[in-house]
């Protein structure tokens, strides 16, 4: 049994509807990322899997349990094996709390009184590298590096199973992000956990995630093993996507496939294929709807695709 | 030189604060030439921000000018009445801001924004708004006649981001100060407003001094690169020698650990491990120091100067001195 498993997820705002069925299963120990433009319903998706969004149909079970539409009392003792990292690592750290409060905020919930906070705040801070002297700061005390880790240890605070974390490394200096990645990729080797990441840096999902799936309007339009995407992308959202990744390499001219346009407002979604309008490879074909294939564990949900034929 | 159009010349920049003087910007020496596109590279802290409010003066109140000059075609900027260097802003030079979402007046609508800006001109009414249309079609707006009669929050962030690049040409500056303007925008508009800012850059023939933390940018637009660290500048040159033989340690380091260069799926990404030093108070000899795995004993006894290593090729780095090898 999957610890995650996302069936036909729909959420609309009153007319925008943001999710159109999305469906996805997270193993343990395993990390899934999803990828998408600004718009495409990723914040949603983790959002309304941790029940803080809403979700109108589908199916979010965690560990074989329904949670979704789940009334508050059923979620919270679920909150303990699953944990968020947001987006704004300082925004998502109330300024008036210290360091410690804010990292042992989440025994206090679950009602852990047992707990020795001061000796769990030390813990917590030496597993995400953080000298103990940091739990008497305050937010505003901490560079944009340290308060991710300071996130990464609240999240960790009930030894979730799943993490779900939103945009990890934006915002961050080069130099800071291989250090948080590593510690995402060591914790999760020794802890065992499971995560979700969502993101729109390619450059991170390759050194992370296990499987990837591919967001577009609310939709996956791919998925599969990390490398396999990477290597023989089959939608063409995917590989616009891959190609528009610039190198840091003034002689690399990558093969540069242009997108046309803007991503189209979620008020009209297109017929047929709804990458159609943008896709440098349409053909007549697309104006049929596309229905979500899996071949060999790799999802696409494309009538023309890339590569065709090397499907072992 | 005659077709120098900046030139920061030996300026040195700090912040009175309580703690003491801030050392922001710390002899910084670079040109911009007519035409070209200058790299800013740096991470938090290194003085990005406090190089571009000084280049157009809008600095805070607690900024102080220790040493050096901002020459604008020959004239030192720092030196300018205030009424001349409004006279200069928006018209000579120009800037594009990182939050596109945040750079428009959310009440205005996009053609009044249009026009306000072009106060100075004596044009009709009329001709400005023409004017205002065929710049939003230069940035690729389809339908731009319509669509300046709506609001900012009408369009996208990547559109809102192109409105910005017309708004700041459409004085025809001589350069254009664009502060991580793609920081903001997924990868596919990144892309897009890349190519526009090469298409235009050709098209105005203005210079483009294009800061950011993204190297990938960097490489594919610029011509030339200047890497800044803790509010100096340690290493400038063409974008080839900086990216294929970098002479400096941080310069190094920073390609290493863009995860963009590295292909295979990696178990542990290199970085640069210690933290950026406390401007207030700054360290003897090199400021990288601390975090540099070729540090000598020379590199704490004095500051490695900017020494020029070949025509249009500077790094200060005590390994390039062939007496520090011996």
């Amino acid at each position: 049994m999957s610890l995650l498993d996302v069936k036909d997820l729909k959420t609309s705002y009153g007319p925008v509807n943001v999710l159109a069925g999305v469906s996805f299963t997270v193993e343990p120990g395993e990390t899934y990322a999803l990828v998408g433009e600004s718009g495409s319903g990723k914040t949603t998706v983790i959002r309304a899997i941790a029940g803080m969004a809403p979700a109108q149909e589908g199916s979010v079970k965690f560990d074989g349990q329904e949670i979704r539409g789940a009334s508050e009392r059923t979620l919270r003792p679920l909150r303990k094996n699953i944990a968020m990292m947001f987006q704004d690592p300082v925004g998502s750290l109330s300024p008036r709390l210290t360091i410690r409060s804010l990292i042992t905020e989440p025994y206090r919930i679950q009602g852990m009184k047992d707990r020795d906070l001061d000796a769990e705040a030390k813990r917590l801070l030496e597993m995400v590298n953080l000298p103990a002297h940091f739990a008497d700061r305050y937010p505003y005390q901490l560079s944009g590096g340290q308060a991710r880790r300071v996130g990464v240890a609240r999240a960790l605070a009930l030894e979730p199973k799943l993490i779900l974390a939103d945009e990890p490394t934006a915002g961050l200096d080069v130099s800071v992000q291989g250090e948080l990645l590593n510690l995402m990729n060591d914790l999760r080797e020794r802890l065992g956990l499971a995560m979700v990441i969502i993101t729109h840096n390619l450059n991170v999902v390759r050194h992370v995630a296990d499987r990837m799936g591919i967001l577009y309007l609310g939709r996956l339009v791919e998925e599969g093993a990390t490398e396999t995407v990477f290597h023989e992308p089959r939608h063409p959202y995917t590989r616009c996507l891959l190609s528009a990744n610039p190198e840091p390499d003034p002689d690399a001219r990558l093969e540069r496939i242009a997108l046309k346009g803007e991503p189209p407002s979620l008020l009209k979604r297109p017929s047929g294929c709804e990458f159609r309008e943008r896709c440098p490879f349409a053909q007549e074909i697309c104006t049929q709807t596309p229905q979500w294939e899996v071949d060999n564990g790799h999802g696409l949900r494309c009538l023309a695709p890339l590569h065709q034929g090397t499907a072992a | 030189m005659t077709d120098t159009l900046l030139e920061i010349d030996r300026l040195s920049v700090d912040y009175e604060t309580a703690r003491g003087d801030l050392k922001a910007l710390r002899d910084i020496s670079f040109d911009v030439r007519k035409g070209e596109i200058v790299g800013i590279v740096g991470e938090s802290g290194c003085g990005k921000s406090t190089l571009i409010s000084s280049i157009l003066r809008l600095t805070a109140p607690n900024t102080r000018f220790r040493q050096g000059e901002v020459r604008f075609k020959g004239e030192d900027l720092l030196q300018l009445p205030e009424r001349k260097m409004r006279d200069l802003r928006g018209a000579d030079i120009s800037i594009v801001f990182q939050d596109p979402m945040q750079t428009h007046n959310p009440v205005l609508s996009i053609g009044q924004q249009m026009l306000d800006i072009q106060h100075r001109s004596k044009a009709s009414k009329a001709d400005k708004r023409a004017r205002a249309a065929q710049m939003l079609g230069a940035v690729g707006i389809p339908d731009p006649e319509a669509r300046l009669a709506q609001f900012p929050h009408e369009f996208s962030g990547g559109m809102r981001q192109r409105i910005a690049i017309a708004m700041a040409l459409m004085s025809e500056p001589d350069l254009l100060i664009a502060d991580e303007p793609t920081t903001a925008l997924d990868a596919t508009l990144e892309v897009q407003i890349i190519e526009r800012l090469q298409e235009l850059q050709q098209e105005f023939d203005c210079a483009i001094l294009f800061i950011s933390h993204h190297l990938g940018v960097i490489a594919e637009l610029c011509d030339r690169v200047v890497v800044m660290y803790a509010g100096a500048v340690i290493e400038s040159g063409d974008v080839r020698e900086i990216f294929h033989d970098p002479k400096h340690p941080y310069t190094r380091r920073l390609i290493d650990c863009d995860p963009g260069h590295i292909k295979e799926r990696a178990r542990v990404l290199p970085t640069i491990p210690g933290e950026v030093p406390d401007l207030a108070n700054l360290p003897g000899g090199c400021i990288f120091r601390d975090r540099c795995d070729q540090a000598m004993p020379r590199c704490a006894a004095e500051v490695p100067p900017l020494a020029q290593l070949k025509e249009g090729h500077h790094a200060a780095c005590w390994l390039n001195h062939k007496e520090a090898a011996e």
